[in-house]
């Protein structure tokens, strides 16, 4: 492969796996739309918030980092995608920036009534968050509604690349059912790693019990709709490029044969699936549930990051456009110029650098569950 | 679909992408200043093993923590914004300006992220020398974050290391040397000085105002004075690096955004040995640039002081709005200057000469499209002027420039001598007997608010037009969306920030009333 194609293949990977990051770290949004579930009383909730608590700046960040990402790797996507998918996309952030401050908010609430509000915010954004997410993943492989004209740069009244080809802006991702599937199966996953990451960093009895008992129905549908839409993927027609031409074509069991010409991919994925059924069941049924979140948070990376290796590799377009099949976006047409995927490529050597302080800081803040007793002590409790 | 971008649609996008970053400016600069302070006096804790420090660092501590969400919640759309709203501008530049949005998130913010929850969980947790690195690390990324940001601020007020490709439509670095021209400008160099120091006193004249209320209230006076003696001797030094600072950025944008310099002087018509206008009242009967009424009622001018303060020579020349419209003078760098209407003909047939080579591309007529390269390339870099439609678009917001200028510097004055004061009174130590005093430095905080947001006034309402400096104006950065959607996510923004502001204010207002608890102690 020529060095830029390369490059390309490089960062598509590098976006899959912030990608399968996210999704893991939705587990903070998964166990918020839990919050009244399992918490009956405030204490009880204010446990379920300091564990969650601790973790969600990450999620935060890497939605951050993954915009940034993406915007410098592959910027045609930034500007079609949220330019045009607007609303799609408001109502992600905007949840988001609700869940931000809500948990110093709901810590310095006096009333109640006022905590119970904010509160609020955090499972608006633990239901709206991965729900969104999932579907506007889902995209990738059912296609969007614009088109792209480079050549409309010369055109005064009306200079935009990027349209969008309908009025509704992104709230025309819901229109397709198999959008929803995805988007509720994500739901159900990150809440089933919120329940599992709760059997790992609390200790108190009710809690545990109550949420053994949630997870099974939540790992269920989250089974059957991450089933349905993995299985309905892979029958169905995908978008191929012709890598001579970059033409774009419709290509019958394109994800199908994308696995099987990649079975490096097929086997992270297939490990990953397991991975998570692991997890699932040591929630469930071990005696020592604690693990459990390790198996399927590791799980959920690998499964997510090949497929959507399977959406960009092997001649895919990953942003298929249903209205004009040509201006369907590839890992080749919206990319960076070698020269930036070069440089990004550099920076990128920090990741595990960066990924190497993550963990030691966790491990030093982390070294006790979390019990009524110790949020009691604590000054900077949420 | 829509058809045709309308005015308004340029006008919301800009009023939404204002009114955004300036609630994110609300917040960034106490993150930034604050990290320094509390970094201070947790040393000294660990330093000399006494108590107060630590519970002095805790307070101030619980404010930030408000202070850094609300940033983050807010900064949040910032990012997403330059899709979402700019898209064309996205992909027309997003090659170079992707880059240090990328750096920032993988450098800076996860460094916060990480360890700002070691700073608030720690405590107890881990070691004294681990919390105290830690806390340091936050301000770190701080600071990094804001360097990366400011590094592609810098780069839309002053482009610099790219190369416009007419097979991709858009700007790309394309040399070696070009990331470190971005990263390293002078321009971006300057401005992050300039803008870091700011909110180190920002954050300076927070802590005294807040500490001065204590004293004021009688209560806490031993964290009060502590407190105002570390900040206020970093505020006296950040407010003359500030005013350095502020001077060499209005020599850089004196060369490079010309101007941007002569909308923030009311300057109409210019010349050689200008004064510097340090009062003046603009007349608001004027309406364009070139309608022969008086641009003010009333103005002192300090003598010689723009040409000093633009070309570093009492003698140098200073073009005023009329002379960069006519064109025809000599620029710093020895070229002669072209005229509006030049610049937006060639602008023009830039364009027309990029349409023609696309057409022939599409036909497979490779050798005809390379002979328009060399055409294509002598205009290019008038591209953008190809947008203007009227050369009045060009003239930037000249009261907004004007006021907000002298608004900025005039603080900017005033905060030095308000640090002197305050440390004469420390060293006097009469800082807790003057009340006059007290009642001062509480109002000060309110405004080195402003003092920020009026720089940022500076900077970005005098880039107007341009999104990108000479490159792309706002009118073709845009995105495609509905004026409709567009107002209703400013009005939606504009509500959420609002609540969330007047909460976090309440919350920090409760903070401080309640005061560092463990302190009754030792009073
Ligand atoms: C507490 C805040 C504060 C204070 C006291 C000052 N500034 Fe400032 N200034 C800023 C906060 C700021 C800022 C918010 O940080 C800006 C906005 C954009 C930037 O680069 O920094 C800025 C921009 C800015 C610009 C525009 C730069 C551009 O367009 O890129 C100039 C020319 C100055 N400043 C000059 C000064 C001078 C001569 C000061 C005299 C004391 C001064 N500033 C005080
Ligand atoms: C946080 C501090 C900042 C504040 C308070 C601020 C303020 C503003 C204001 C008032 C405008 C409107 C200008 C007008 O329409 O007349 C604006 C526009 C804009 N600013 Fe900033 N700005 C900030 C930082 C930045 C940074 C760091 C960047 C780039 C990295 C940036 C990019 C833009 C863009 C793209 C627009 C919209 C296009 C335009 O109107 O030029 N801003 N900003
Ligand atoms: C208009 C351009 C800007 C964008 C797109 C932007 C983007 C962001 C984002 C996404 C965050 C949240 C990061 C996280 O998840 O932790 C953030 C926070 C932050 N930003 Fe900005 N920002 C802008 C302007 C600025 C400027 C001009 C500065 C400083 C000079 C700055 C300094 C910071 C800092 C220090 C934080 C940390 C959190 C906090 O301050 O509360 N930003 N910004």
């Amino acid at each position: 492969m020529e060095t830029y194609s390369c490059l390309q293949h490089y960062w598509w990977f590098l976006i899959s796996l912030l990608g399968g990051l996210l999704v893991f770290l939705l587990f903070v949004q998964g166990g918020n739309s839990l919050l009244f579930q399992l918490g009956k009383t405030a204490e009880e909730r204010s446990l379920l918030i300091n564990a969650t608590g601790r973790k969600w700046e990450f999620t935060f960040t890497t939605l951050v980092t993954f915009g940034g990402a993406f915007f410098a790797s592959f910027p045609l996507f930034y500007s079609t995608s949220f330019g045009g998918a607007y609303w799609a996309w408001m109502l992600i952030l905007f949840s988001f920036v609700l869940q931000a401050v809500a948990y110093e908010f709901q810590a310095s609430m006096a009333s109640p009534k006022g905590k119970k509000v904010w509160q609020s915010f955090l499972v608006f954004n633990g239901i709206l968050g991965p729900l969104l997410l999932g579907a506007a993943v889902a995209t990738f492989f059912t296609g969007s509604n614009f088109v792209v004209d480079k050549g409309n740069m010369s055109d005064l009244s009306m200079p935009v690349i990027s349209r969008w080809a309908n009025g509704w802006h992104g709230i025309d991702i819901l229109f397709n059912i198999w959008n929803w599937v995805l988007g509720i199966a994500v739901y159900y996953l990150s809440r089933v790693l919120g329940g599992l990451y709760f059997l790992n960093r609390i200790d108190d009895d009710t809690l545990v019990d109550r949420c053994r008992r949630r997870l099974f129905g939540d790992a269920l549908a989250f089974l059957v709709f991450f089933l349905a839409f993995v299985v309905r993927t892979l029958v169905s027609d995908g978008f191929a490029v012709n890598p001579a031409t970059q033409e774009i074509y419709m290509e019958p069991l394109k994800y199908l044969n994308n696995l099987l010409a990649m079975p490096a991919v097929l086997a992270v994925f297939l490990v990953g699936v397991v991975l998570v059924l692991v997890g699932i069941a040591r929630g469930v049924f071990s005696a020592t549930p604690r693990c459990g979140i390790w198996f399927a948070g590791i799980g959920t990376v690998f499964t997510v990051t090949a497929l959507l290796l399977c959406a960009g590799w092997n001649n895919t377009a990953y942003y298929p456009s249903l209205v004009d099949l040509q201006s369907s976006l590839t890992i080749a047409n919206s990319s960076s110029s070698p020269f930036t995927l070069e440089v990004m490529s550099y920076v990128s050597i920090l990741i595990p650098f960066v990924l190497a302080y993550i963990i030691y800081a966790w491990r030093a803040l982390e070294r006790k569950q979390i019990t009524r007793e110790e949020l009691k002590k604590d000054d900077h409790a949420y | 679909m829509l058809e045709q971008i309308n005015v308004s649609l340029i006008d919301w996008s800009r009023a939404q992408f204002a009114l955004t970053a300036m609630y994110h400016w609300l917040f960034v600069p106490l993150t930034l200043g604050l990290a320094l302070l509390m970094g201070i006096m947790e040393t000294l804790y660990v330093a000399t093993g006494k108590e107060q420090w630590k519970h002095y660092t805790k307070f101030w501590m619980k404010i930030f923590g408000i202070n850094f969400v609300i940033g983050v919640a807010t900064g949040l759309i910032l990012e997403f914004e330059f899709g979402t709203n700019w898209s064309n501008y996205s992909w027309f530049v997003g090659d170079i300006f992707g880059a240090p949005l990328a750096i920032e998130g993988i450098l800076a913010f996860f460094l916060e992220a990480t360890f700002v929850a070691v700073m608030f969980f720690g405590w107890g947790r881990v070691g004294k020398r681990f919390h105290l690195v830690s806390t340091w690390l936050t301000g770190v990324g701080a600071a990094i974050s804001a360097w990366w940001i400011l590094v592609a601020n810098s780069w839309m007020q002053h482009p610099v290391g790219m190369t416009f490709n007419p097979d991709t439509m858009r700007n790309e670095m394309q040399a070696a040397g070009s990331f470190w021209e971005v990263a390293f400008s002078d321009v971006a160099v300057v401005k992050f000085f300039h803008t870091v120091l700011s909110c180190w006193v920002l954050g300076a004249v927070f802590v005294v105002g807040i500490s001065c209320w204590y004293l004021l209230k009688k209560r806490h006076e031993q964290m009060a004075l502590s407190s105002i003696k570390i900040a206020s001797i970093f505020g006296l030094f950040s407010s003359l690096v500030v005013a350095m600072t502020g001077d060499t950025s209005a020599y850089q944008v004196a060369q490079t955004q010309p101007m941007k310099l002569a909308a923030i002087e009311g300057l109409y018509d210019g010349g050689t040995q200008q004064g510097l206008t340090a009062i003046g009242l603009l007349n608001p009967a004027k309406e364009r640039h070139d309608d022969g009424v008086e641009p003010f009622l009333f103005e002192w001018k300090m003598p010689y002081a723009l040409s000093f303060l633009a070309t570093r020579d009492i003698d140098g020349y200073v073009p005023g709005i009329n002379d960069i419209i006519a064109g025809g003078y000599t620029q710093p760098d020895g070229t002669t200057a072209l005229s509006a209407g030049e610049k937006m003909d060639k602008g023009r047939q830039a364009l027309e000469t990029l349409d023609a080579y696309r057409q022939l591309k599409q036909n497979g007529e490779e050798e005809a499209a390379v002979e328009l390269l060399p055409r294509l390339e002598r205009d290019v870099k008038y591209l953008g002027y190809g947008y203007i439609t009227d050369e009045a678009q060009l003239v930037p917001n000249v009261p907004l420039n004007f006021y907000a200028f002298r608004v900025m510097v005039g603080l900017g004055c005033y905060f030095i001598l308000f640090f002197a004061v305050v440390l004469f009174l420390i060293y006097k130590k009469r800082m807790a007997n003057v009340r006059w005093m007290q009642w001062v430095g509480l109002w000060t905080i309110p405004l080195a608010y402003i003092a920020g947001q009026a720089g940022w006034i500076v900077a970005e309402v005098g880039r107007q037009p341009w999104a990108i400096q000479d490159l792309l104006p706002v009118n073709a950065a845009i995105s495609a969306v509905s004026v409709g959607s567009v107002r209703t996510t400013f009005f939606l923004f504009f509500a959420v920030f609002t609540i969330v502001l007047a909460a976090g204010i309440c919350i920090v207002v409760r903070i401080i009333k309640k005061g560092p608890e463990q302190l009754t102690i030792d009073n």
